[in-house]
Formats: C-alpha cells, sequence, structure tokens
C-alpha cells in the first residue's frame, strides 16, 4: 500500500514544481528560531530561519500574538551580531512584524546606535525600520538625527529620511513641518533622487500655502531638475498652480505654458508623457496649446513598446471627447493599432477612431471590433457601444451595419449594465432614425424571448406597445408578445398584457384577436394579470358591452401619468377608504408646467427607456418633461439641473428675455424664455447668436430657434452646448437675440408680407461651479455626516481675505458652493467672531456632497475658513476644494 | 485665528487618516509570481486589497488575464478594476507593478524595468523561479530598496542591485579573514544546502 504513494513522492520532486521551501511548517520553522538565542550566533543560519519566516508571512501565512511577540524579542537578539547580511534581515523582520508601542522600546536604541553608525547601509535602514514603528513620542527624541540625516552626504541616507518624513507627515505633520529648512537645502541635492523624494516633501508640507506652491514652482522651473522623477513631480505641481491661477489668463498666454511645452522636449519619456498629458488636461486648453503635446503622442503611437502606446492612445482617447478634430491627425496611427496584440490598445484605438472618423470608414471599423468584442471586458464593451450609438446618430445613413452589430451583440453573453446600454442604444436608434425602426423592433422582440433580465423585458414590452402598432405589419409582433404571457414571471407577464392591451386598442383589425388572448388571460395564476385582463377588455369592449375605441380610452392607455408622482403618493395614502371613489383630480398639481409655443409634431413623444423620473418633484419635472419632448435632446440623457431664470433684459423694454440653464451630464442646454412687448411687431425666425469664445470647454451642438414670436405670447429658443462629460466645465456666454421683424396691423392683426432682419443686444450669461451641485439637504446633518465616513474626506484652509462681516463670507461661500445649508446654520450670528456652516447638496454625476465649513475671523475683518468635504467619491471631494480654491 | 467651533464634533480622526500622498508618484503592489500563478515574493502598499484573500483574489484575475499575452521582449500593460498593471515575464518567472489609473504609465515601468533587472543582476542571469526561491533573500531586499510604502525609492537597476548586495562587514567589526565575496559564497550554498535537506 505504501509503495505507489512514496512513488508519486519521487515523481513530484522530478518535475519542476522544486521549491526549497517544499513541506515547509509555520511550527517547525518557529523552533527554528531558537537559534536567534544561542550565545554563538551562527549568521547565516540565522539569515536562513528569517528567510524562512519571511516566506511563510509573504505566503499569507499569520503569526499569533504570542508568536509574533516570541519571534519578535528573539529577532532583537541578533542586533548582537555583525554581520551585514544578517542584519539587513532583522530590518525587514521587524518591519513585517510591525511590533506594538511596549516592544518598539526594545529595539529603540539598538536601532539608533545603526541610525549614527559609521556603515552607511545601516544609517539608511536604520532611520526606514525606525520610523516606520515609531510613534509620536518617541519621534521628538530621534527628530535631530533625521534633520541631519535629510542634509547627510550620502544620498542614500537623505533619501531615506526624506521618504520617511513623507510617511510620518500623514501622522506627525507638526513635528514634519519643522524640516522645512532641511528639506529646502535637500531640493538643492546633486543627487537625483535625494532632490526628487526633498521636492515630494516639499510640496507636502507646503501644499496648503499657494504662494509658497507658486514661489517652489517658480524657482524650480527655471533651474535644473536632475532626476525625471522630480521633473514628473514639478509638473504635476505646475499643472496645479496653472488651475488654481486660471482665473487671471483672460489677457494673455497661460502662465508656465512655456515650461510644460519644454519638457516635451526632455530626454526622459517618462517627463515627456507626463508633459503631454498635463497640456491636455488644462482647463480649456485651446488647440494651439493642444498640438505639440499632440504631436509627441503620435509618435508614441507607432513606439515598439506597448507601455508608450496604451499611454499615448489612451491619452489620445481621452481628448477626442473634447477635441476631436485634435486627434483627427492620429487617424492613421490609430488605424494600425486596431490590430495591436494588446487588446486594451486595441479597443482604446478604435474607440478614439469611432469618435473622430468618418463616414466611410464606419464599416471597416464595426468589422474590426466584431473580431475582438469577445475578448475584452464588459466595462470595455459599454465604451464602444456607447460610441457606436453617437457614431450611428452622427451617420444616420450608416443605421444598418450599426443596427445589426448592435443586435449581434445583444445575443452574446453580458451582464446587465452591458446589455442595458444595447437596448438603451437601440431604442434611440428607433426613436430618431425611422429606417431603423421596423428592424429595431424585430431585433428587441428577438432579446426578449430569451432575455434573463426582467426590467428590460418589461421596458422593452411598454416600448414595444407605443411603436409595434404604429408599424405597417403590427400584427407580427404580437406572436412575440404572447409568448411572453406564457413563459414569463409574472411582472413580465402583466407587462404582456398591458402592450395587448395597447395593439388592440389602436389596430381595430387585430381586435377581435387580441379579445381572445386578454380572456385566456383571465385564468392567469396572478392576480394583477388577471385584474389587467379584466380591467383591458372591460375599456376595450371585449366583454360585449358597447364601447367606442376613442379618445377616453387611448388616453387611459398611453396618456403619460400628468401628476407630480409625490402628490400623488400623498394623496393616496391620505385617501380614506369610503363610499367615494378616490378623485385624481383631487392631486394637487403645484408646479405650473412651462407654456409651450411650439406645437410638437404628434408622436414625437419620449419614450426612452430611462426610469421614471424620481423623487424631487418640482419645476424640474416640468423642465424634465419639456426637454425630452425635443428630439435633439433626447440622448443628452438625464437632466441633472436647472437653474433658476436669469434676466438677460432690463425690466420693461421691448423684448424681455430670461434664460434658464439645463445641466445635463455631457451637456449644457440655454432655455432662452422671450416675449415681444410690442403689439406692432411680429418676430419671426427668432434666434439667440450666443459667442462662447470665453467658454473653452463648451461647443454649440444645437439651436432650435422660434419660427414666430407674437405680441405677448412667450415662447423659446434652446441652443445646447456639449461639453466634457462630467466635468464641471464653466465659462462665459455672450448672447445676441437674431430675428425679422414685421410690422403688424394692429386693428386686423395681419402682419405684413416683407420683414426686416434685426439683432438685439441681450446680457452676457455664465455657467458657474454652482450650476453643478443640486442644494438637497439632510435631515440629519451629523448621522449623514457620520455614515458617510471619512473615506473621501478633503479638508483644507483657506484665507478669504478681508471681508465686509462673518455673515457676508459665509453667504458668499454658500452661492459659490450653491449648496442646502443644514440646521439652520446659515445663519450667523451677530458679533460672533467664528462660526461652523453645515452644507449638504447632490454634485454632477449623482454624488452626495456633505460640506463643514469652520469660518474665522480675525480684528482686520480677514476671514479665514476650514473646509472639510465628505462624498462617495475623492474626485468629487478634490472637486469642491477646486471650486473654493479658484472662486 | 479662532477655529474652535470646529472641535465641537468629535471627529479627530479626520485630520490624522492617511491622506493620498499628495501628488506623488506612487505604486500599489508589486508582484513575483510563477508560471502557475503562485506566490514567489509580494509587496503590497496600498490599503485596496485588506486581507489576503483579496490579494490572492487579484493576483488570481491578473495572473489569468494576462497568462496568454507575450511580454518576454518588451513590458505589457492592461487595466484592472481601475488599476494598471505593467508586466513582463521570464522563463517562470512573471512580474507586475500594480498603480492607480491615473498614474504615469511610464514611471510604473521604470519601476518594473527596475526591478526586472535588478533581480536578473543579483541572480546573475540564471533568473528563473527555483534560483528566485533559492535567494528570496536577495528578491525581499530588493523590494525593500526599490519602494518604500508606495514611495519610489530607486530605479536603476545596478544602484538596487548594488545596494542588496553590499555584504562587507560592518565597518566597526574587524575584518573576517575570507574576502567578502567568498564568504557571502559559501554562506549561500550554505543556505541551499540546509533548504534542500
Amino acid at each position: 500500500m505504501a509503495q505507489p504513494l512514496v512513488k508519486k513522492d519521487d515523481d513530484r520532486d522530478d518535475e519542476a514544481e522544486y521549491s526549497p521551501f517544499l513541506g515547509i511548517e509555520k511550527g517547525a520553522v518557529l523552533q527554528e528560531a531558537r537559534v536567534f538565542n544561542d550565545p554563538q550566533l551562527d549568521a547565516r543560519r540565522c539569515s536562513q530561519v528569517i528567510t524562512k519566516l519571511l516566506y511563510l508571512l509573504n505566503q499569507g501565512e499569520t503569526f499569533t500574538k504570542v508568536e509574533a511577540t516570541e519571534v519578535f524579542f528573539a529577532v532583537t537578539k541578533l542586533f548582537q551580531s555583525r554581520d551585514i547580511g544578517l542584519r539587513r534581515m532583522v530590518y525587514l523582520m521587524i518591519k513585517e512584524l510591525s511590533p506594538s508601542a511596549d516592544e518598539v522600546i526594545i529595539v529603540t536604541s539598538s536601532l539608533m546606535k545603526d541610525m549614527n553608525s559609521k556603515t552607511d547601509m545601516y544609517r539608511a535602514n536604520a532611520i526606514r525600520v525606525l520610523c516606520r514603528i515609531t510613534d509620536g513620542t518617541l519621534l521628538t527624541q530621534i527628530e535631530r538625527y533625521l534633520k541631519q540625516a535629510i542634509v547627510d552626504k550620502n544620498p542614500v541616507v537623505a533619501s531615506a529620511a526624506l521618504v520617511s518624513g513623507i510617511h510620518l507627515l500623514q501622522t506627525n505633520p507638526e513635528i514634519v513641518k519643522r524640516w522645512s529648512n532641511e528639506v529646502q537645502e535637500a531640493v538643492q541635492s546633486r543627487a537625483a533622487l535625494v532632490q526628487f523624494h526633498a521636492l515630494g516633501l516639499l510640496h507636502q508640507i507646503r501644499q496648503n500655502d499657494r504662494l509658497a506652491v507658486s514661489k517652489l514652482v517658480t524657482s524650480l522651473t527655471r533651474g535644473t531638475v536632475r532626476s525625471p522623477l522630480a521633473q514628473c513631480l514639478l509638473i504635476r505641481y505646475t499643472s496645479q498652480v496653472i488651475r488654481e491661477s486660471a482665473t487671471n489668463t483672460q489677457t494673455g498666454d497661460r502662465p508656465f505654458y512655456d515650461f510644460l511645452e519644454g519638457c516635451l522636449r526632455h530626454k526622459a519619456e517618462m517627463v515627456i508623457f507626463e508633459a503631454a498629458r498635463a497640456i491636455t488636461e488644462l482647463n480649456g486648453v485651446s488647440s494651439r496649446e493642444l498640438t505639440p503635446a499632440i504631436t509627441v503622442l503620435q509618435l508614441f503611437l507607432s513606439s515598439s513598446k506597448p507601455v508608450l502606446r496604451f499611454a499615448a492612445v489612451r491619452t489620445l482617447n481621452k481628448v477626442a471627447m473634447t477635441h476631436p478634430m485634435a486627434v483627427t491627425n492620429c487617424n492613421i496611427d490609430m488605424e494600425s493599432l486596431i490590430s495591436d496584440q494588446n487588446r486594451s490598445i486595441a479597443t482604446l484605438a478604435i474607440t478614439t477612431l469611432l469618435k473622430t472618423g468618418n463616414e466611410s470608414s464606419v464599416e471597416r471599423l464595426m468589422k474590426q471590433i466584431t473580431n475582438f468584442m469577445s475578448d475584452i471586458a464588459d466595462e470595455f464593451k459599454i465604451v464602444v457601444v456607447e460610441a457606436i450609438r453617437s457614431l450611428c446618430l452622427k451617420f444616420p445613413l450608416k443605421y444598418r451595419s450599426l443596427m445589426n452589430f448592435l443586435s449581434n451583440i445583444l445575443r452574446e453573453e453580458g451582464g446587465f449594465e452591458y446589455k442595458k446600454a444595447i437596448v438603451d442604444s437601440i431604442v434611440i436608434l428607433i426613436r430618431d432614425i425611422p429606417d431603423a425602426k421596423e428592424s429595431g423592433l424585430l431585433h428587441l422582440c428577438e432579446f426578449i424571448e430569451d432575455c434573463e433580465f426582467t426590467y428590460l423585458s418589461t421596458q422593452i414590452l411598454h416600448f414595444l406597445g407605443i411603436e409595434g402598432p404604429k408599424t405597417s405589419d403590427p400584427s407580427k409582433y404580437i406572436r412575440y408578445i404572447y409568448n411572453r404571457v406564457h413563459l414569463e414571471n409574472a411582472t413580465v407577464r402583466a407587462s404582456a398584457v398591458s402592450t395587448l392591451a395597447k395593439f388592440g386598442a389602436m389596430v381595430d383589425s387585430l381586435k377581435p384577436r387580441i379579445f381572445v388572448l386578454l380572456r385566456r388571460c383571465l385564468f392567469d395564476s396572478d392576480d394583477e394579470v388577471r385584474d389587467r385582463a379584466t380591467l383591458y377588455l372591460n375599456t376595450l369592449g371585449g366583454d360585449g358591452s358597447v364601447v367606442e375605441t376613442d379618445k377616453d380610452v387611448k388616453d387611459f392607455l398611453f396618456g403619460s401619468l400628468d401628476l407630480p408622482l409625490v402628490n400623488f403618493e400623498t394623496s393616496l395614502k391620505n385617501y380614506e377608504p369610503s363610499e367615494e371613489p378616490f378623485d385624481i383630480n383631487s392631486v394637487p398639481m403645484e408646479i405650473k408646467s412651462q407654456p409651450l409655443a411650439e406645437k410638437k409634431a404628434p408622436g414625437k413623444k419620449p419614450t426612452g427607456l430611462g426610469a421614471p423620473p424620481t423623487a424631487p418633484a418640482s419645476t424640474v419635472d416640468a423642465y424634465e418633461k419639456l426637454l425630452s419632448a425635443i428630439p435633439e435632446f433626447a440622448d443628452f440623457g438625464k437632466l441633472f439641473k436647472s437653474s433658476a431664470p436669469v434676466e438677460l433684459t432690463e425690466a420693461e423694454t421691448e423684448y424681455s428675455v430670461n434664460v434658464v440653464k439645463h445641466v445635463f451630464d455631457g451637456h449644457v442646454v440655454f432655455q432662452y424664455n422671450c416675449t415681444n412687448t410690442i403689439p406692432e411687431q411680429l418676430l419671426e425666425q427668432v434666434t439667440v447668436i450666443v459667442d462662447a469664445s470665453e467658454a473653452e470647454e463648451f461647443s454649440q451642438v444645437v439651436t432650435k430657434p422660434l419660427r414666430a414670436l407674437p405680441y405677448d405670447t412667450p415662447g423659446q429658443i434652446f441652443v445646447a452646448f456639449e461639453k466634457p462629460d462630467g466635468v464641471p466645465a464653466v465659462g462665459k456666454f455672450s448672447n445676441m437675440l437674431r430675428f425679422t421683424v414685421k410690422e403688424v396691423d394692429t386693428t386686423t392683426g395681419e402682419a405684413e408680407e416683407d420683414g426686416v432682419e434685426d439683432e438685439y443686444q441681450l446680457e452676457e450669461l455664465e455657467v458657474v461651479a454652482a450650476d453643478y451641485m443640486l442644494r438637497v439637504g439632510v435631515s440629519n446633518f451629523r448621522n449623514a455626516w457620520e455614515n458617510m465616513g471619512a473615506d473621501c474626506e478633503r479638508v483644507d484652509e483657506y484665507g478669504l481675505g478681508p471681508r465686509e462681516s462673518l455673515a457676508e463670507a459665509v453667504n458668499a461661500v454658500i452661492n459659490l458652493l450653491g449648496m442646502q445649508p443644514c440646521e439652520g446654520s446659515e445663519v450667523v450670528a451677530s458679533n460672533s467672531r467664528s462660526h461652523t456652516c453645515l452644507l449638504s447638496g447632490v454634485y454632477i454625476g449623482n454624488v452626495r456632497v456633505l460640506v463643514r465649513i469652520a469660518f474665522g475671523i480675525d480684528g482686520p475683518k480677514e476671514v479665514a475658513m476650514k473646509l472639510a468635504v465628505r462624498s462617495e467619491d475623492e474626485t468629487v471631494s478634490d472637486a469642491i476644494h477646486e471650486i473654493v480654491a479658484s472662486g | 485665528m479662532e477655529m474652535e467651533r470646529m472641535n465641537e464634533f468629535p471627529h479627530t480622526q479626520m485630520d490624522r487618516r492617511p491622506a493620498k500622498k499628495d501628488l506623488c508618484p506612487s505604486v500599489k503592489n508589486i508582484l513575483l509570481l510563477d508560471s502557475e500563478g503562485k506566490r514567489v515574493a509580494v509587496k503590497y502598499y496600498s490599503d485596496d486589497w485588506p486581507t489576503n484573500s483579496s490579494k490572492s483574489a487579484f493576483e488570481k484575475s491578473v495572473f489569468t488575464k494576462t497568462l496568454k499575452s507575450n511580454a518576454r521582449v518588451e513590458a505589457e500593460i492592461s487595466m484592472f478594476e481601475n488599476n494598471i498593471v505593467i508586466y513582463k515575464f521570464v522563463q517562470d518567472l512573471h512580474f507586475f507593478v500594480t498603480g492607480g489609473d491615473d498614474e504615469n504609465e511610464l514611471i510604473l515601468a521604470t519601476v518594473l524595468q527596475g526591478f526586472f533587472d535588478a533581480v536578473a543582476l543579483l541572480l546573475r542571469n540564471n533568473v528563473d523561479k527555483r534560483e528566485a526561491l533559492e535567494n528570496l533573500d536577495l528578491i525581499l531586499l530588493c523590494l525593500d530598496e526599490i519602494v518604500d510604502g508606495g514611495m519610489v525609492l530607486e530605479t536603476d537597476a545596478s544602484i538596487i542591485a548594488g545596494k542588496v548586495a553590499t555584504h562587507n562587514m560592518d565597518a566597526d567589526a574587524p575584518l573576517s579573514e575570507q574576502t567578502i565575496t567568498q564568504a557571502w559564497a559559501t554562506a549561500r550554498e550554505h543556505l541551499t544546502r540546509t533548504l534542500l535537506s
């Protein structure tokens, strides 16, 4: 019996599976560690045992508290040995064990001795170990040595002290900040990496002092920086300074741009790339500024190194979202990357091309994408789907191949988000490209035959009910819908019943057959399905009673619920069951919808699959409705925020115009509400000419002029701008009202045949950071703050300069941020010298943000504040600080 | 300046929290795996993977997804869970360096190259799993000299290898009879034998 087992073991030894640690056991190694206590130390053997211990830890083995303490005490004995190799292993071991405070004391003196040793290697390593395990009290004892080490002539020692300083700054900032003179000196070091580490530490010490950072950058950009890493750091700091001084660049060139551009000619690739990336990320970068950066990135595209190609194509992909034209020069190089062995590079290249390419290349690109769709991850696939959707809207003639592509990938494996992205895209194409409707609907029908997501099935059934009856042959969809009634869960079945009813209502010839199907549903096992079937049979007249399929029925089936959902919910909750039926008209409307001057063509109703608008019912709902009725704005996504109207004309002028800013994720729509106050005039072809030259991140995409603006009948003009997705871009827009004016005979109301073109200057309009913030309060700020946690917290201090009063400063900051004050904290007690303000809001991207600001004012009315931001996303926390820093 | 009101809230931890290391380039982990994805030596500098099982899961996913690629001549690159991973293979060893998705790819590549070349120098170009495990002490010291708590310490392979291989005796100690190299060679041989036995 034992034979085969032994044989197997022999086999194993011969295999490549060999390891010197084969069969290693924690217990045995811990036993071996007793050699550390031998009076005559065997340095080699001790080193081997430590290596074994480290191996175990590295493999994920853990030591119990007792075991760790025993090993630690044993290891401290090894300081007696003068073997340098062993000492190095001892250092590693101590760091891995992360001893407790009382254990640290045991090794402190040994490590301090090493810190002052003649051996540089000891000094450097002892500093790193001691700083890793030390706490604040011990730190004050060794501070003197650390300051010396920072300016030590041995670069390894200096770097060790500086890097330790960077770590310690997180836990003991007040101590590390005292070293700034030494650190400043180390920045001038001739050793490349010392300069890098010193620069990193110095900047962190001074990062809250904008002036000091600016000075540091100014002096270093003129001097010489030796290591490429330090140069990369300097580029990052320079970008930060540029960002913070962005407001006063109106006059001329951007400060430090020349430095960034100069770095594009650096000999190290990492510096060239860092600079190129920094330039592409400048706020409101102009095409002139972009060009040299794009040129070097283009060279990288044909590098033999995958890392370089990836870095370049990833950066260009981002640029293509905002400045597609700037990237078109790289198209040929991008094309060759489609066949790159590295799939990440290929995907990035294709999606970039989809953003910048022309109509003729579409089909070829689609073919190439098809080849590797199965190889890439879902998140990359969604990127491709979205790129294809916008491409299809750009080149509607290509819908056939794009629709085919979408339906093919719809059949393949994929998660919910991916499938939803595809379905949403098909729905948008069906809505916007009439020719695509029939094939698109059939693709969706096929999809629900085998769809595992209830949400998608019900949404598609709803959509079919609206679009299907309007097609040339509605009957062909019935089979797909009725199959759902047999095969699906109750939610989908109920949906299918509603859809059937819609076909019955719209297509008279189908009615008898629909009745048959609905009657079968009366025997369904689910209440909701039976109820719906009964209701629809009744309303459509299928139960034998004489009911005309008239407007009422159609309104009931197709009409949207024209009520604020919140009000509706409250009314239903308040309704007490009684003889009197619930009266839907009793639901308060509260909101006044905007008058629609232009009648939309019927059938152009919003039909996207987006979830129904959520709770906050207000004017937002009305705006949302208004905007979604305009097909050009349909793919802008969900409306994030609409501003209060801003007057662009003085009171009592000939034409009165105000504007509402509607913010979407990647777009901003200006809604100009115009009123003509002159009875003798009829305005025609009314439009607003917007000059966005002071809003570089915005590019105008759509204008919806007003055909006619008669006297005293308000009308709306819409101008839509594209902006970088999710980015809180700001800018100034100047506006000019342009129209043809016709004389009107006030007695007859007839306008003359010929008109005169005219213009009317309007006030300027600004998009500010607060436009990207929703004022949403919380009921219990402290709970919300606590629950949010400190993971993405950012804290910083700001000087606000001299202010009229504390209250004025508080108000200014609240308005700047556009957030909701909580717990009445916007009210400042008179004569108080300090104040804490609590703000809450939702930032673009639906990220909840909480802010706590402590204000203080001193004698000469200088106000300072400490701003703490918590959110679910650290980039958002940073963005809030940026609003304040640049405000 | 009066900031006392800030202290009304018991949020002392908020100022002490280890923040993201500013704008400094930072490395999240360095991995050295074998041709089956098992650990030879790994070092994590970020809290993104707090437990051993999350670390193992990351290693497994990175290993599997890069397995088919040809990263033997030039380093290759990919993205996983919003991280950039740069990798290079030699024999039965797979080297990886991970950084955040906004990190400069070329800095991470330089770190990887430094590690890769330093290991080659230390193992005298016999870079394979067996050699690496037999000299695991050198590999661990090498990792220790490249990155400290996420901060790049050194990227020049010869300097890194030089620091690891400085095995002369303590300057305060009497000179040993053997030359340093001899002593170290014997030591390594001895170690191998012990581990083998």
